[in-house]
């Protein structure tokens, strides 16, 4: 009974690729995917969130795709689908191409901790009665697992006693350290890091992220995802913007400039002129419900340049300047 | 009628000391920014300054008096995780009207909808949440509000709206606030002062 055999293995349908163009072909390649969560609320009434929309994106070799939007908007959620650890009550569609070959539950379980790899949130993702140096060694899988630990932790510059510290024992910054470490020693080919710096000082921020823009600088995929804009924009290359659950807007680190003309979202817009250095004005209203999500597009209810026709059909992706957009307004 | 803490030094059990010899003052209607590095004690200093602990030396004085020690609290604390200031057993209703009832000018404005109140708090995100916390500590009797990193884990959109509804309680109601932000443009855009926490040890 896995609830991702629905994966579906439909490759026909031609979805214009949502890129900035480049030939390299991408090593996670994730088209119209969809995740509903399942609820029963009284006896067998059922009813459906759907916490994720027909999201298209893509993630090159040497390249950081930051994916950035608001809480609550699914961002890790997507994370959990692509390495398959949704709950069983979720209902995915679509399909996630990994090198070219469909991201089965089977090839999920075989790859993840290998080939992708998390950095996840929180610090309490570690096991608080293991000690580090096991808990890293632990990801390597095999015979020089020791050797392997000794390389991160020197790579990380942390001192080799910390191997036998319990999480407890060790500083914000150095926590932080070892979940790089423990996502890296494997040589994972894609890393996918879940707001990896939430209330850090800034000093740690810049650390972590330098560790990211370094993995990617050795061929590796690496996916930010993010609340944070302006940390994301020191380091990625490319911007999903992320909006109740899907992506609205893809777009190149340059676009967000000035006044946020470049961009091409209506709500990409609003989030950078919301930035405290920016005009720090804010757009009234929240995100849809996943249970009562407006059938036309999605951010329509609190789109400032939304006509009728935005309410009534939801819009479709389509490459504008190098980027993708799905708003019918955009120009 | 301040709110000020005087000298005040604090460590957990035997262990050293976080915050030794900390003066702070706040004056109504006025917003100051607290920064420093991560484990100096900045949130301590906020338990403290809400009279979640007592300080081990120093005192803290609202009026020239010790924080009341029944009754609604003047001076409300606002944490940084929201799901960890929420019981997980009590509908959002619940929650929200714990120390007071909002009207709907506030939910309005902090754009909380009707529908959540049904809602268990893990069924929320992390930014709908911390609307229900500031809306809970926005009572009319609370004087200062002390925000802990409030708008750390937000969106942008978010964060300039939670802080626009506390800006206009800062002008209506002459209501101090403490920020305590490693944000640099955001403890800019708000504050009247900043004061940074520098290592203490004792």
């Amino acid at each position: 009974m896995s609830n991702q055999t629905a994966v579906s293995q439909n490759t026909s349908t031609t979805i214009p690729e949502a890129s900035t163009g480049g030939t390299m072909m991408p090593l996670l390649d994730v088209r119209d995917l969809s995740v509903s969560f399942v609820q029963y609320t009284g006896g067998l009434q059922m009813r459906f969130l759907t916490v994720i929309t027909s999201l298209s994106l893509t993630v090159r070799p040497g390249e950081i795709l930051a994916v950035v939007g608001s809480s609550g908007s699914g961002k890790s959620l997507l994370a959990h689908a692509i390495l398959g650890i949704l709950p069983n009550n979720a209902r995915i569609s679509g399909t996630m191409l990994y090198v070219n070959e469909d991201l089965t539950p089977e090839r999920q379980m075989s790859l993840r901790g290998r080939e992708i790899a998390l950095v996840p949130q929180s610090v309490n993702f570690l096991d608080p009665l293991m000690r580090v140096g096991f808990q890293v060694r632990s990801a390597a899988h095999g015979s020089e697992a020791a050797k392997a630990q000794r390389r991160v932790f020197d790579r990380y510059h942390l001192a080799d006693q910390v191997k036998g510290l319990f999480p407890f024992q060790l500083s914000g910054g150095m926590a932080r350290r070892v979940l790089v470490a423990t996502a890296t020693i494997s040589d994972a080919r894609l890393v996918i890091a879940d707001e990896p710096t939430p209330g850090l000082h800034p000093a740690v921020v810049k650390e972590t992220l330098n560790h990211l823009r370094e993995l990617a600088d050795e061929d590796r995929a690496v996916m930010l995802i993010t609340h944070d804009i302006e940390a994301a924009l020191t380091i990625a290359d490319r911007i999903a913007v992320f909006y109740a659950g899907t992506t609205v807007e893809i777009a190149l680190v340059a676009d967000f400039t000035d006044n946020g003309e470049a961009l091409r979202h209506p709500y990409s817009k609003a989030l950078w002129r919301a930035l405290a250095k920016n005009e720090f004005v804010a757009t009234p209203g929240a995100q849809p419900s996943p249970d009562a999500l407006p059938p036309g597009c999605l951010f329509q209810p609190n789109c400032k340049i939304a006509t009728p026709e935005c309410a009534s059909v939801r819009p479709k992706e389509r490459e504008l300047r190098g980027g993708m957009v799905r708003c019918i307004h955009a120009a | 009628m301040p709110l000020e803490a005087r000298g005040i030094g604090f460590r957990y059990e035997s262990g050293q000391w976080v915050l030794r010899g900390v003066d702070i003052k706040l004056e109504p209607g006025e917003i100051v920014g607290l920064t420093g590095p991560s484990g100096l004690g900045k949130t301590t200093l906020a338990r403290i300054l809400a009279g979640y602990e007592r300080p081990l030396e120093g005192n803290v004085e609202l009026d020239g008096n010790p924080l009341p020690a029944t009754g609604y609290n003047p001076v409300q604390l606002v944490f940084q995780h929201p799901e960890k200031a929420v019981n997980p057993r009590w509908r959002m209703c619940d929650i929200l009207t714990e120390g007071w009832e909002p009207n709907d000018d506030l939910l309005t404005s902090l754009s909380i909808e009707k529908g959540w109140f049904s809602r268990w708090p893990n069924e929320l995100s992390g930014g709908e949440l911390q609307r229900f916390c500031l809306a809970r500590a926005l009572g009319p009797q609370t004087r200062y509000l002390i925000a802990d990193e409030i708008t750390a884990m937000l969106d942008a959109i978010t964060q300039a709206q939670i802080w626009h509804v506390v800006l206009d309680l800062v002008h209506k109601r002459n209501l101090g606030v403490l920020v305590i932000s490693h944000d640099g443009p955001l403890l800019k855009r708000l504050c009247n002062r900043v004061t940074e926490l520098k290592s203490e040890m004792g």
